[in-house]
């Protein structure tokens, strides 16, 4: 078994375990880079749009796989991310400050509905976010003078510092760097007070508030930062679709964030990565086999959605690690070839907790 | 460890003055004063559903009380948000364990630090150099408790995969970080074998003797209540029926009528 021996308390505080992870983080960072010389425009857009669900992803993780709070209005805080960012954009307001707006405003957002659901949990809050993302929806389909309606308008392209950032290659690398940024913050907050905090919040509300953790503030700095992220993803998927009506913005997006976090693997940023390079993937997989499925499968409407409904249960009910902790297990296995066992990874019985104060 | 250093503060560390509180028409705490001295392991025995949980609850402000003032140090905490007791120094555990379990040990007692976290949201998203700093101090003063409590094979275990009795002393080690000055343990031998109580025992001993933290302790376990306990208050519904030295508590013949029934 592998085993990291930690020699100084600086050593539990880096963001790399060891040097491994820095050779094989560099290298990624590395290929990430210079892939856009050597692939096809289409693949580059794809990636684009990878990074894209991704930082939505993450911001999602924070709230459901860190904090415990399910949200399924998420498109709306991405809505309000993308249409700050464009609308900023076309009265002429630069790039370099219309991207942070779009991640404040998504995360005021995020405050007025995390302070009035701050009571809820679970299936209720669930359903309060629904209907916010129901809300937003309208809001972006009928405010005609600023969002253009259901006729929408085209996006910008963004400068930065005199250069500008166009077509797929542009949206390429500023996503990149948007998600770079994001997953540093993120790192930072799990190895800090306030990510123990969320993490305690979600194992066991009780005694998260009597170790001193107001329950109250932590959750809507949980809401704020979670909705801050998903609005600089609206941001750059304002950039990546180029031309935003409000018809994008819908419960299936929500969905397919939702998706991400399940599939990928709840309570790890590794996990939303990998959710949305399944959710992004899955469609174009869809598209290349639905030709030659029998008895016109391929045919019917509504594939997709139950394609992504199914798979997210068949995940739940099976792989609740997701595609990372199918991963882990993997690794497991080749590390410690042949002495792997099957019950490595199971969990011991939970103990009764207290129910009385529920 | 070291015991923390002598206030000015000299009267009783908790008074709980004439509380009460009531669901519906139910009394479960009925005019229930005691006071707790310094350095001292005070004992809350009572039957099943006597209130000796609420009373808990009552202190760590988790139900406000209907009537009644709690005094913390000479100072009013009736009023206090429930989140703000641990930082003024009144740590607990809970009867089933309420640790958390998708976390290390070192975690859950990084957790313990937490009301002695000073620095802002967006140091904290930077990670600034003070962060750093203050984290490294946590973790001086978490490996103290870990030293203390011998927990240094448990460190990097995920909770779930420790046996019931290390989580029972993890949490009293959460607790412990909190630097506190009273320390509430509900049960801290339920789930425990014979041999485990009497660690136990031993544990809540060296934190009163060792770091001069007095305890409030609610327990059915007589042995250990006999061998920790200084005074002993018996509870039956809601109400003070003695109190005193263990002994002259188990001595009483409404203590013996509330267990076991009849006229004794």
């Amino acid at each position: 078994m592998h085993y990291f021996f930690k020699t100084s308390y600086k050593h539990d505080l880096r963001v790399a375990r060891h040097r491994g992870d820095i050779f094989w983080y560099s290298l990624l960072t590395l290929v990430l880079l210079v892939l856009p010389m050597m692939a096809g425009e289409f693949y580059v857009g794809e990636l684009a749009g990878v990074f894209v669900f991704a930082i939505a992803g993450v911001g999602l993780m924070l709230l459901i796989g860190y904090t415990g709070l399910v949200s399924l209005g998420h498109a709306a805080f991405l809505g309000i991310g993308a249409y700050t960012n464009a609308v900023l954009l076309a009265r002429g307001v630069p790039f370099v400050l219309s991207l942070p707006a779009a991640g404040v405003l998504s995360a005021l957002a995020g405050i007025a509905i995390g302070v009035p659901t701050l009571r809820m949990t679970g299936l209720y809050l669930a359903i309060a976010t629904l209907a916010f993302g129901g809300i937003m929806s309208n809001v972006f389909s009928k405010w005609t003078s600023v969002t253009g309606g259901f006729d929408g308008f085209a996006v910008q392209t963004p400068t930065i510092l005199g250069l500008k950032l166009e077509g797929v290659f542009g949206t390429y690398y500023a996503a990149l760097l948007v998600l770079v940024f994001v997953l540093w913050v993120m790192a930072n907050l799990l190895r800090s007070p306030l990510g123990r905090a969320l993490v305690a919040i979600r194992d066991s509300e009780i005694s998260a508030q009597s170790m001193g953790i107001n329950l109250a503030m932590y959750k809507s700095i949980a809401f704020a930062i979670s909705a801050g992220i998903t609005g600089l993803a609206g941001a750059m998927f304002a950039h990546y679709v180029r031309y935003l009506a409000p018809d994008a913005f819908d419960i299936l997006l929500s969905i397919q964030f939702v998706t991400i976090v399940f599939v990928g693997g709840l309570g790890s940023l590794h996990g939303a990565i990998f959710g949305a390079i399944f959710v992004r993937l899955l469609p174009q997989a869809i598209a290349i086999v639905r030709d030659d499925l029998p008895f016109g499968i391929g045919r019917l409407p509504g594939l997709e959605p139950a394609l992504f409904g199914l798979i997210l249960v068949l995940f739940i009910l099976f792989e609740p690690g997701g595609i990372y902790g199918r991963w882990l297990k993997l690794k497991a296995y080749f590390m410690n070839f042949p002495l792997y066992k099957a019950s490595t990874f199971k969990r011991q019985k939970a103990y009764t907790k207290t129910e009385r104060l529920r | 460890m070291k015991a923390p250093p002598e206030g000015s503060y000299a009267g009783n560390v908790f008074e709980a003055q004439q509380i009460a509180i009531r669901f519906g028409g139910i009394r479960a705490v009925d005019n229930v004063s005691f006071d707790v001295r310094p350095g001292e392991v005070f004992c809350i025995i009572g039957p099943n559903g006597a209130g000796k949980t609420t009373i808990f609850n009552l202190i760590s402000r988790i139900y406000p009380p209907s009537e009644g003032k709690l005094m913390f140090m000479g100072q009013d905490i009736t009023e206090i948000a429930p989140h703000k007791i641990a930082g003024l120094g009144i740590a607990r555990t809970f009867q089933n364990i309420e640790l958390f379990a998708n976390a290390s040990v070192l975690q859950n007692l990084l957790i313990g630090r937490h009301c002695h976290a000073n620095v802002g949201i967006f140091s904290q998203l930077a990670f600034l150099p003070n962060v750093r700093r203050a984290e490294i101090a946590h973790r001086e003063k978490v490996e103290d408790v870990i030293e203390f409590l011998e927990l240094q094979r448990y460190r990097d275990t995920l909770i779930a995969n420790l046996p019931y009795g290390v989580r029972k002393i993890v949490e009293l080690g959460r607790a412990l970080c909190t630097e506190p000055k009273l320390l509430l343990l509900d049960e801290p031998s339920s789930g425990l074998n014979v041999e485990e109580t009497e660690v136990m025992g031993f544990w809540i001993d060296d934190i009163k003797k060792d770091l001069g933290i007095s305890i409030i302790m609610v327990e059915h376990d007589m042995s250990l209540v006999n061998s920790v306990a200084d005074r002993v208050l018996a509870l039956n519904y809601g109400k003070v029926l003695a109190s005193g030295t263990a002994a002259e508590v188990q001595a009483d013949p409404e203590v013996i009528r509330a267990y076991l029934g009849g006229d004794a």
